[in-house]
């Protein structure tokens, strides 16, 4: 069995290519049986999302996977070839994984993409399209997704957002040093960001909370000072930083607001930073001079292109990756020798009956304590006999000599004459 | 006129140039370490062409329009490397470098009438005191008008959110508001200074008609402007996209002032 990816992504090819051979979510069913008619082809399945389309099989032999692009999508091979990629086995593996962890994502940790993958899974494994090698390799994937989203951050958007905002609090003030944090509303990212922001060098923490019990909570871990929410307004003059993440249906923030705040700081710029949905800071404000509003869509935005922080992470995420594709490959390995050790007993135990049934005649009546001997020792006898060569087979699958070691099990045993169909 | 180190400079300062050049390019990580160096070098020799010059002519005065491009082109330079210093801003060099290039090259490579010497009438150390006040002021503004641009610039992204490109290195608004503000407050004297010099040379000279003169009208001209800058910093609190306005605004009355040369009678290199 061999594993065998071939599609066209984001980086590979322009939108106009992708959107030739997209696959839409009706038409799925039809592509994945077609696909697995294919000479060669035992599982498969197809994922079309808008940043992406591929094909994944499981082979018994080499199959001609553009082949059936070809007849498929009725696009011509070298229109397509150039922004084409393919992988097989080892390599297929480590694609699935990297996939379905959102690393080969063009916002990079962005979760839709496992969900998309999910989704195409379970329209294949309706129509009988995966079952076996393939089902291992998706499970395992979306165990591997889990695993990155839980070990990294790269899927946290609290970090990158806290971080973005750092980086266009920098670009406004040049630095953080001495500088002032308003935070209006004490929720769990507002912690998280403010952390940031005084780890950047702000200065000064105020926070304000409509319940105020709370502000003075988050005031006291900050070394901060909490203001009642009904004086937010007649203080917020002193921030140059105002974060925002309250539940309010209307904006707390308004222009009028944004006029007063300038006259109050002799038109030093104020640097909003809105996480709250729907938003705190009403949009016009950003028109004011000297009044930066982001909210959260325009953060998330700047956080996709490439934060530092976020390739830090991602670097991190491509290792443990890698450790799982070796994993997989030592299991899907050790799993192949699974029909020898299966044979070798069957086989053995075939000759244990055999030869209890001819032995038994010779012996007359026996009691169920003597038949119950003759069952445990030569038991015995095979299990201690077969031990070894199956922890051999066991021990040995992930290596090189797997191959050479098996077949030697079947031919000393003369497995192969009545081999199971795998 | 002697150019041979005038033209070294020139040389080193093409470095800067096509530094900034390539900037617009995605800029090149080599040129970025070689261009300061580089553009110091060439400072250093055109400061040697301006004593040599000085020397030369046993008169102190820059007295040809060729002189006074290389003096400013000097001063520029050397305020590029105060902010640098002050800031770790390379940015204005994107600018600078440029226009410090055309102004060597012009004073370097150009053409000298025979006689273009500035008629001396009163003492030439006190025109060249006059002269190198003035050319400090104007690059004060130079300055002031290249952080005006890159503040509209840098303020515009972050209005609309766009902050990836080109325009993503430059220093932050603070900074660049900053060096407008501190460009102005430095060059702010030197430009009163420098008109009260040449007051005090043209009442000598000319008397009193000398103020119906266009350059020197525009001249007071530039000198308000600079006023009004600086008052609405200190009592409006006029600061970014407004004081960036009015920062180049000045700056375009202050070349028209530059221009002035020619239309001037009582204020010209060549001799009327």
């Amino acid at each position: 069995m061999n594993f065998h990816v071939i599609g066209v992504n984001h980086n590979s090819a322009p939108l106009d290519v992708r959107e030739r051979l997209a696959v839409p979510e009706a038409r799925l069913p039809e592509a994945i049986q077609q696909l697995v008619q294919q000479p060669g082809v035992e599982e498969g399945l197809v994922l079309s999302t808008c940043n992406r389309v591929e094909v994944l099989t499981s082979t018994s032999q080499s199959a001609d996977l553009r082949a059936f692009l070809r007849s498929y999508f009725g696009v011509s091979p070298e229109a397509i070839q150039s922004h084409l990629y393919e992988f097989q086995e080892r390599d297929a593996v480590r694609h699935v994984f990297r996939v379905a962890s959102s690393l080969d994502s063009m916002v990079v940790g962005e979760p839709q993409i496992l969900g998309q993958v999910k989704e195409a899974y379970a329209v294949a494994r309706g129509l009988g399209a995966v079952h076996s090698a393939l089902e291992a390799l998706l499970s395992r994937a979306f165990a591997v997704a889990k695993r990155v989203r839980t070990e990294t951050a790269i899927g946290s958007s609290s970090v990158s957002i806290a971080s973005v905002a750092v980086q266009l609090a920098e670009k406004i003030f040049g630095s953080l040093e001495g500088k002032t944090v308003y935070l209006v509303g004490a929720g769990k990212m507002a912690e998280l960001a403010a952390r940031h922001l005084i780890g950047h060098g702000a200065q000064k923490i105020i926070i304000s909370n409509r319940t105020h019990e709370r502000a003075v909570q988050l005031a006291e871990a900050f070394g901060g000072e909490a203001i009642p929410f009904d004086r937010l307004h007649e203080t917020a003059g002193s921030a140059d930083i105002i974060l925002t993440s309250t539940g309010a249906n209307e904006p707390i923030f308004r222009k009028e607001h944004g006029e007063k705040l300038l006259r109050g700081r002799r038109n030093r710029p104020v640097f909003f930073i809105d996480i709250a949905v729907p938003r705190n800071v009403a949009p016009e404000v950003n028109k004011l001079d000297g009044l930066f509003v982001y909210d959260v869509d325009d953060l998330q935005s700047i956080a996709g292109s490439n934060s530092t922080e976020r390739r830090k992470e991602a670097e991190r995420a491509e290792q443990i990756i890698e450790t799982e594709v070796t994993r997989f490959a030592a299991r899907m390995k050790s799993l192949a020798v699974v029909p020898t050790i299966l044979s070798l007993q069957e086989y053995c135990e075939t000759i244990r009956q055999a030869e209890i049934d001819r032995v038994r005649g010779k012996l007359g009546h026996i009691t169920p304590e003597q038949e119950a001997a003759i069952e445990a020792v030569t038991r015995g006898i095979i299990n201690k006999l077969l031990h070894t060569p199956i922890t051999t087979l066991k021990s040995s699958a992930a290596h090189p000599e797997a191959a050479t070691i098996e077949e030697m099990v079947r031919r000393l045993f003369n497995l192969n004459n009545g081999k199971p169909k795998s | 006129m002697p150019l041979f180190w005038l033209r070294v400079a020139l040389a080193l300062y093409g470095v800067g140039l096509v530094y900034a050049l390539a900037s617009f390019w995605g800029g090149r990580q080599v040129l970025t370490r070689i261009t300061m160096p580089a553009v110091g070098l060439g400072m250093t020799f055109h400061f040697v062409s301006l004593i040599e010059n000085a020397m030369l002519s046993h008169v102190l005065a820059p007295s040809s329009m060729h002189e006074m491009e290389s003096l400013l082109a000097f001063l520029l330079m050397a305020f590029f490397f105060v902010i640098y210093a002050r800031y770790h801003a390379t940015s204005p060099g994107l600018a600078v470098f440029p226009l410090v290039f055309l102004l060597t090259a012009s004073a370097a490579l150009g053409t000298t009438p025979a006689d273009q010497s500035m008629p001396l009438f009163v003492s030439a150390q006190w025109v060249y005191v006059h002269v190198a006040l003035i050319l400090v002021g104007y690059s004060a503004l130079v300055f002031s008008f290249i952080a005006s641009i890159f503040y509209l610039i840098q303020e515009r992204n972050l209005k609309r959110k766009t902050t990836g490109g080109f325009w993503s290195r430059l220093p932050a608004l603070a900074v660049m508001d900053d060096i407008g503000y501190k460009s102005l407050i430095w060059g702010f004297p030197f430009m009163t200074l420098g008109l009260i010099s040449g007051a005090i040379l043209a009442e000598a000279r000319f008397g009193s008609r000398y103020f119906a003169d266009p350059k020197i009208l525009l001249s007071i001209l530039v000198w308000l402007v600079y006023m009004v800058l600086l008052y609405t910093r200190w009592s409006a609190g006029w600061r970014g996209r407004r004081a960036a306005y009015l920062a180049t605004f000045a700056f375009a009355v202050a070349m028209v002032a530059w221009a002035a040369n020619n239309l001037s009678h009582t204020h010209r290199f060549i001799a009327p």
